[in-house]
């Protein structure tokens, strides 16, 4: 643990070696004993600078490798790209890096060693809290601050003076009779600093509690859902759904939302300005539906849980009719956006009302742009929307049983039956009668739910964090002795003084409030 | 709303004549260096010496005014705060950096830092105004909160406090080096002129040597470097501490978690841990001096890759740099 209250001072009187509360370097070590030996090599500063050390160097392979909890679509990718090295640095668990049992063994052992470090030194520092300060060693003219002056007030009022002057500024004072006439006053101040320290590591542990709890209790799962529809706080409902270690579904609250409306507005150069959900939403399903605007930075919080805008994209309407002009399908279909500008694709699979089942692949446009490589969209909002569909005639395999994607077709197994490009309104005329509508453009918004019952206890600890860094940091601790003793006989003055002071740290600014304090004594 | 084009003019021109008067205070503060080893070379006062460098440094305040101004109508110009991209960052955490030094010059005496300040500040914001230069435009709408003036303020606080700790860390090494060669050259039989004679100083990497020694000589201990180093990375810390913790608080709002091991969050966070080694370090014995200097110089490493290296090779959820 870090002693951030000690400098390198360097003096070497008894008395000052106590200004750190740090422990001392281990002893000797006891052969009969290699449990504590082991123990103290724990606690050591020594390991902890290692494991620190470690611990940097171990979440580094976590930013150059992709990783399953960031982005699992680049780990599948990294497999494909290099089957023979993936495996085996999944068997590391490189592509989990701060799940990885390596990377959890640093930083439990930073934290035994944190703990084995703070117990003895909240023990100490308690017990320094209660103690006066140190006597005055021999020789203070040998500290880094020293002063010495006369005086004609006896002994006994000079180093009542000091005390005064001393207690006035806050330090904690002790006068010392030390005989022959001899008075001395030991003064010491800033032992917040050590608190500062102690509070800063007791709240890295408390950080450690507050984020395990979320890890056990917590919850997080997306949805997407199209304009005008609605979701429900069950599990079932959600599109992925992570639940942690400890996690109960009976402990997802019951409260449900209604998407009424996507809203987003762009830059002339297609970048994206604001985004907002405009949503209905119930706590429980007996509440009165309110309404809510979630956007970016804004979530919804409902029940202990919150709800984000994570994505957003087009659904289109198309409707299919059979060779009698008999309406077969209507839906809404979410198109899933290729790039900033929202080109997109998607699939609508009709498997039933027809001769032969019927499915379409299509990539839609927003603001359609043909290139020589083939069309993209040119803006993210449909100023210009075009579909492109093509059409699929065969099994769908949809009674196979096997569980597809509903973005995805397996064309390989179909026949294709035409292609064609429809703007919203058009229809389409197979070859067999059956016709496609484009109705029209609608939206559709992914939102996150996450609920982290850990978050209050991580913020606690945060502040104390950033509070016991600053005191730490920002308090000097330092002593200060004054000694009065009779003037030899025959000297001018009656009294002989001498000051001398020290701090670990900021020994410059020290010399300024030193000569400021003597000042005052001499005054 | 569109950004005010005559505005975002003024701020580019501001930001030009800033950069310049930059490098006009860097060559000052050379100059009081070369004046003053010249001066201590005939036994003369350095007096004119002292004046150059008083000149540097009202031209670094002149400079820094200029800076201010630009970053000011920047802001004005886009309508948002000018901290949205990576082209204003880095004129920020130059910024922060010349603050740092004019702030350590108002309560000690400093002025020896002036051109190894500036040298880096002036590099940085022409690698910021050519590579990283966007022009003024509105913000993505998820950094569009409050929080961009909290966790951003503290992130280029930090970044530019980390920038002059850095500096003072690399002067104190040198300063290091030469201490313990003029200790090991005291140890022999010959005195420090004698091992000059023995490997006369010829050829460019002898002048270069000599330079080195120079400057080095002319720097104060290294104790005092070191200390002010510390002083530095003290007040850098705990704002790194609270602009991580900021960011997590915002991450909370923004992407539904308050760490997600992002790229930009895990290279923070090993800033941090190698900036936490650094203070363990110098309360260590045996780690003291060199070994926590080498500790800080890793941690500055770090944050330059959690600022170069992730926003333009690493794609994450920070990857609004502006840049392609």
């Amino acid at each position: 643990m870090t002693d951030l209250a000690t400098d390198s001072a360097t003096t070497e009187t008894a008395a000052t070696e106590q200004l750190s509360t740090a422990p001392a370097p281990p002893a000797p070590s006891n052969r009969r004993r290699p449990l504590l030996r082991a123990w103290r090599q724990l606690t050591s500063m020594r390991t902890a600078l290692l494991l620190l050390a470690l611990l940097a160097l171990a979440a580094v392979p976590g930013t150059l490798l992709p990783q399953r909890g960031l982005n699992p679509v680049n780990v599948a990718q990294f497999y494909r790209d290099h089957p023979s090295l993936a495996p085996l640095l999944d068997k590391l668990s490189l592509f989990d890096v701060f799940a990885a049992p390596w990377f959890a063994a640093i930083y439990l052992l930073l934290f035994v060693s944190l703990i084995g470090c703070l117990v003895p030194r909240i023990r100490l520092h308690t017990r320094a809290l209660r103690r006066n300060p140190p006597r005055a060693p021999r020789n203070l003219q040998r500290l880094p601050a020293s002063d010495g002056w006369s005086a004609q007030a006896s002994s006994a009022h000079v180093i009542g003076a000091a005390r005064a002057v001393l207690r006035d500024a806050h330090w904690r004072v002790e006068v010392r009779d030390e005989g022959d006439g001899v008075v001395s006053v030991a003064a010491e101040k800033g032992y917040l600093r050590e608190t500062g320290n102690l509070v800063f590591h007791v709240a890295l542990l408390l950080l450690l509690v507050g984020i395990a709890l979320g890890g056990l209790f917590g919850y997080k799962g997306t949805v997407l859902v199209p304009e005008g529809s609605g979701f429900a706080n069950v599990r079932s409902s959600y599109d992925v759904f992570s639940p942690s270690r400890l996690f109960a579904d009976s402990s997802l609250p019951p409260f449900s939302f209604t998407l009424r409306k996507f809203t987003a507005s762009y830059e002339p150069n297609g970048q994206p300005r604001s985004f907002g959900a405009t949503v209905d939403y119930r706590a429980t399903p007996r509440a009165a539906a309110r309404p809510f605007d979630i956007s970016p930075n804004h979530p919804l919080s409902i029940g202990g849980s919150d709800v984000y805008l994570v994505g957003h994209g087009y659904a289109l309407r198309l409707q299919v009719r059979d060779a009698k002009g008999a309406l077969v399908y209507d839906k809404v279909t979410p198109f899933l956006p290729d790039d900033a500008m929202f080109t997109s694709h998607g699939v609508v699979k009709v498997p039933a009302g027809l001769p032969h089942q019927i499915g379409l692949t299509g990539f839609f446009y927003p603001t359609y742009g043909p290139s020589p490589l083939g069309a993209q969209s040119t803006f993210p909002a449909p100023k210009d929307p075009v579909l492109d569909l093509a059409a699929w005639q065969g099994d769908l395999g949809l009674s196979g049983g096997t569980p597809q994607s509903v973005y995805q077709l397996p064309v390989a197994q179909l026949k294709n039956v035409g292609t064609t490009q429809l703007t919203p309104g058009k229809t389409w005329r197979l070859r067999d009668g059956t016709s496609v509508t484009f109705v029209g453009v609608e939206q559709w918004a992914t939102f996150q739910v996450a609920r982290d019952p850990g978050t209050k206890v991580v913020l606690v600890a945060a502040v104390f964090i950033v509070a016991g860094l600053l005191v730490s940091l920002r308090v000097r601790r330092r002593r200060l002795w004054v000694r009065a003793r009779p003037a030899p006989a025959g000297a001018a003055a009656a009294t002989v003084v001498e000051a001398g002071g020290l701090a670990r740290t900021d020994a410059d600014g020290f010399a300024v409030e030193f000569a400021r304090l003597v000042q005052r004594m001499k005054d | 709303m569109a950004p005010n084009v005559s505005l975002a003019h003024t701020s580019d021109v501001l930001f030009a004549w800033a950069v310049l008067t930059y490098a006009v205070a860097m060559l000052g503060f050379a100059a009081e260096f070369a004046f003053a080893r010249i001066a201590r070379a005939r036994g003369e006062d350095p007096v004119r010496s002292q004046r150059i460098g008083k000149a540097a440094v009202v031209l670094t305040v002149i400079g820094w005014a200029v800076h201010v101004s630009s970053v000011v109508t920047r802001g004005l110009a886009a309508h948002r705060v000018p901290w949205g991209n990576m082209f204003e960052f880095s004129t920020m955490v130059a910024l922060v950096a010349v603050t740092v030094f004019l702030a350590l010059l108002l309560r000690q005496p400093v002025r020896f830092l002036g051109a190894f300040v500036l040298a880096p500040v002036v590099l940085y914001l022409g690698l910021a105004g050519t590579v990283l230069y966007v022009p003024a435009g509105p913000l993505q709408p998820v950094l569009n909160s409050y929080w961009i003036k909290i966790h951003v303020v503290a992130a280029i606080t930090a970044s530019g406090a980390f920038m002059v700790s850095g500096v003072i860390t690399l002067l104190y090494l040198m300063k290091s080096w030469l201490e313990r060669r003029a200790s090991a050259v005291s140890l022999g039989p010959g005195t420090a002129a004698a091992v000059e004679l023995r490997q006369p100083a010829t050829g460019l990497r002898g002048s270069a040597r000599a330079m080195v020694d120079g400057v080095a000589r002319w720097l104060p201990s290294t104790d005092r470097l070191d200390r002010l180093s510390y002083q530095v990375i003290g007040f850098a810390f705990p704002v790194w501490t609270f602009a991580i913790i900021a960011g997590a608080i915002w991450a909370k709002y923004a992407w539904s978690r308050y760490w997600g091991w992002d790229p930009k969050e895990t290279w923070s966070f090993i800033t941090w841990v190698a900036y936490a080694a650094y203070l363990h370090a110098r309360a260590t014995a045996g780690w003291r001096g060199r070994r926590a200097a080498y500790l800080s110089l890793v941690g500055f490493g770090c944050l330059m890759v959690d600022y170069y290296v992730v926003n333009t090779v690493i794609t994450g959820l920070h990857s609004y740099a502006g840049v392609n």
